[in-house]
């Protein structure tokens, strides 16, 4: 296997006097999707906003293709090549669609916005995600549906040349067809060789697409398995006791103090 | 360009390949299609229909008050008054272009009026002083002044905002140097001191963190205390001025008010069309070129129809003549497409909305969030500084009242009643320009029809009132509509 794209070391997290992030060690291949589970509040979106350079992190070490880099905000993190679907969506009501994927990467000719051109690269992306149900690019935010955002906000992700996608529980609102896009979505992005992190509470999907499942208790890595050498059984006993048989935490009680 | 076009097609999707080539134009069919008329205009009406006036109401409520008025009163509708309305709404609607800026993040400037008084005041200062401030404002006040202008600097460079850095700086150096009076450096100098107030009040919002009403509310009363310093208790600064007094009672001759004319629509028509015949070639969806060429013509014919208006002689007696289009509209013209172009077609102006829209969102696509609060606090008080200049001119001094009490609340009621969202991320220039006239047709119009102060502020107040309503409706409506 190749070297990992992206590799966390020790990472720690503390809102005030909640810590919220233990020691976190975790390694994204290129080619291969990662799904993070763990239960609600186990640190899974604070881990990815750290990822991203929207928090920062209070010690630890991230290294970016074997560099060690210091992603000081999201601007940081969209040069190294990561790209982040968040769970809030993160959009702006009052802008239309293009505008939003393109917000603070405008493309422009001659110090001007090429509106033309952005709407056409926008437009070519949404229709690869099949998404039907929009009447124009051009709609507001504002008057879309859930799903419809969450797909937006996927086309934003993927529209760059990107080498890791980060996705917070991407499928959360959508319908069957939808849901089925953004996993072909995941795992097409895997076979062009990017590292794919997936957030997600649905099993199924889970095991569908992922080659490796960490997961995440009260803040603290429990176990990072292979999705062929586990059942779903033991994942949800690792998600909602943080250990299960001789995987996981050594004493999850240690955990809860 | 077309090497961005190829790292399109090489990004994570590769659409191509995955969707037939039809796919993306049944996808957005209406999308790539030109529209024909009836369908812009069904599209324009479930538009208004979900809540978004845009500044629908303030046009519609710009008629009424025309004909009210053009009724009641024998004077209203004479080519004297309309160009002297233009001339008195020109101050409020300068102050409230720039206060939009502000109102599109959801913030508020209550000190854009005093500021643009101590911008008078300076101005003022200068010119009567043939340029020795220090002379003109003592020594204390002055080295406080400068002390002032290197702490706007310092704020500016600290927060990357270039362009108020190096205004404050020409503010410092004219201030240091004291050249010898001249209209136009004095004019220079009061936007750039506003530029310096604007660096000051934007960074105690945008870094420090204060809310915008508290800090501006706060700067409103600090600045009308300069003013009173700086102009002495009971006096006033007479502006003895040609060049001053002509930039709100001055006109263009008849060839430059029709050259205007030319300049303006031409200038409007090629924007305008090269846009749609671009969007046409690239088989975007594009209204259709008869309404195009429709909304071209009839802005032609109005523009056409006020200049030679303006153009005629309408002065009360026959011993003078007063003709052509008032400075103040090309003034006001030149502000109003110079920042829609900002706001529309650069990436700041995106920022401003994004950040108006969703702050958080627009941290995590890259932006600097506080960089950009604190740059519409700058352009606020430079555009203050325009307006200050521009009433200054009307009256013909500086008081001691300079931008306190109406100047302020008619501003951001100009841009309010135009259509512009307190609560962010809606707002156009053009809404402020259509609500300062709203404003200035009532104060004149009741000024005309000799009502008491009194009666003015109610009505005013209830027109203010009546439009935050139908802000705060239509938002309900659009919340309401979206899911
Ligand atoms: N900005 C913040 N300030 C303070 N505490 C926070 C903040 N963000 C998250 N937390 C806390 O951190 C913990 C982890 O939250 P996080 O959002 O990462 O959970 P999650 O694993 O994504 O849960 P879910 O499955 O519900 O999305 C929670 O206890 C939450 O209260
Ligand atoms: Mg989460």
């Amino acid at each position: 296997m190749s070297e990992p794209i992206l590799e966390l070391r020790g990472i720690n997290k503390s809102f005030g006097p909640v810590h919220v992030l233990h020691d976190i060690d975790l390694t994204v291949n290129p080619g291969e999707v990662t799904a993070l589970v763990g239960d609600n509040g186990a640190g899974k979106s604070t881990l990815v906003k750290c990822i991203a350079g929207i928090h920062p992190t209070d010690s630890g070490e991230v290294l970016f293709e074997g560099q060690p880099t210091h992603i000081k905000g999201p601007r940081d993190a969209a040069e190294l090549g990561i790209e982040v679907v968040y769970q809030d969506l993160a959009l702006a009501d009052n802008l239309d669609i293009v505008q939003n994927m393109f917000l603070g990467r405008e493309r422009t000719k001659g110090g001007l916005l090429d509106e033309t051109d952005m709407e056409q690269a926008a437009r070519k992306t949404l229709a690869s995600l099949s998404v039907r149900t929009v009447k124009s690019v051009r709609t507001q935010v504002s008057s879309l549906s859930g799903g419809q955002r969450q797909t937006v906000a996927i086309a934003k992700a993927v529209l760059w040349n990107s080498k890791v996608v980060l996705l917070d529980e991407p499928t959360a609102a959508l319908g069957v067809a939808q849901t089925r896009q953004v996993l072909d979505l995941v795992r097409r992005l895997a076979e062009q060789g990017l590292g794919v992190v997936l957030i997600s509470h649905n099993m199924n999907d889970v095991f569908e697409v992922a080659d490796k499942i960490a997961c995440l208790y009260l803040g603290r890595m429990a176990a990072v398995v292979g999705s062929k050498d586990v059942t779903h059984g033991q994942v949800v006993e690792l998600i909602t006791a943080g250990r299960s048989g001789d995987l996981g935490i050594a004493r999850p009680e240690a955990a809860t103090i | 360009m077309s090497s961005e076009e190829a790292s399109m097609t090489n990004t994570t999707q590769t659409p191509e390949q995955e969707t037939p080539p039809q796919g993306a134009i049944s996808d957005f069919g209406i999308d790539t299609t030109s529209q024909s008329t009836g369908e812009a205009v069904r599209d324009y009406w479930a538009r208004v229909r979900g809540g978004e006036l845009g500044s629908l109401p303030a046009l519609l409520g710009l008629i009424v008050l025309l004909i009210v008025f053009s009724s009641l009163s024998d004077t209203f509708f004479t080519l004297g008054n309309l160009a002297n309305l233009l001339q008195q709404g020109a101050s409020i609607t300068i102050i409230a272009m720039g206060l939009v800026f502000v109102l599109l993040l959801g913030e508020i400037d209550l000190s854009a009026g005093t500021a643009s008084g101590v911008t008078a005041s300076v101005m003022a200062l200068h010119l009567i002083h043939n340029g020795n401030l220090l002379g003109g404002m003592g020594d204390t006040v002055f080295y406080v002044f400068c002390g002032l202008l290197v702490l706007a600097i310092v704020l500016a460079v600290l927060m990357k905002i270039w362009a108020g850095a190096a205004l404050s700086l020409i503010a410092l150096l004219i201030a240091v140097i004291g050249i010898p009076a001249n209209a136009w450096l004095e004019m220079l100098l009061a936007v750039c001191v506003g530029a310096a107030i604007g660096c000051v009040t934007g960074f105690l919002v945008a870094k420090v963190g204060i809310p915008s009403f508290v800090v501006t509310l706060a700067l409103f009363l600090v600045w009308g205390g300069v003013v009173l310093q700086l102009i002495g208790q009971g006096g006033t600064l007479g502006l003895r001025d040609d060049t001053i007094f002509n930039v709100a009672n001055g006109n263009l001759n008849f060839v430059g008010s029709w050259v205007l004319f030319i300049v303006a629509v031409g200038g409007y028509a090629a924007v305008v069309l090269t846009r749609h015949f671009s969007r046409l070639r690239k088989g975007l969806v594009a209204q259709p070129t008869s309404l195009v060429l429709a909304k071209i013509g009839a802005l032609a014919v109005l523009a056409a129809v006020i200049t030679y208006a303006l153009s005629l002689n309408r002065a009360p007696s026959n011993l003078i003549v007063i003709q052509g289009v008032p400075y103040v509209v090309p003034l006001v013209l030149v502000l109003l497409v110079v920042g829609t172009f900002v706001l529309d077609r650069t990436s700041y102006g995106r920022h401003v909305y994004a950040v108006g829209g969703n702050k958080e969102a627009a941290r995590r696509a890259g932006i600097n969030v506080e960089r950009i609060r604190m740059s519409v606090f700058v352009i606020a008080s430079s555009a203050a500084a325009i307006g200050a200049i521009v009433y200054s001119s009307k009256v013909g001094s500086v008081d001691p009242n300079a931008g306190a009490g109406n100047t302020l609340l008619l501003s951001v009621g100009a841009a309010v009643i135009g259509g512009t969202s307190l609560f962010g991320g809606k707002g156009r220039l053009r809404d402020a320009v259509i609500g300062g006239a709203v404003l200035a047709i009532i104060q004149n119009g009741m000024g005309l029809l000799k009502q008491p102060a009194a009666v003015v502020f109610i009505v005013t107040g209830l027109v203010l009132l009546l439009a935050a309503s139908v802000d705060a409706l239509s938002r309900r409506r659009a919340a309401t509509a979206a899911r």
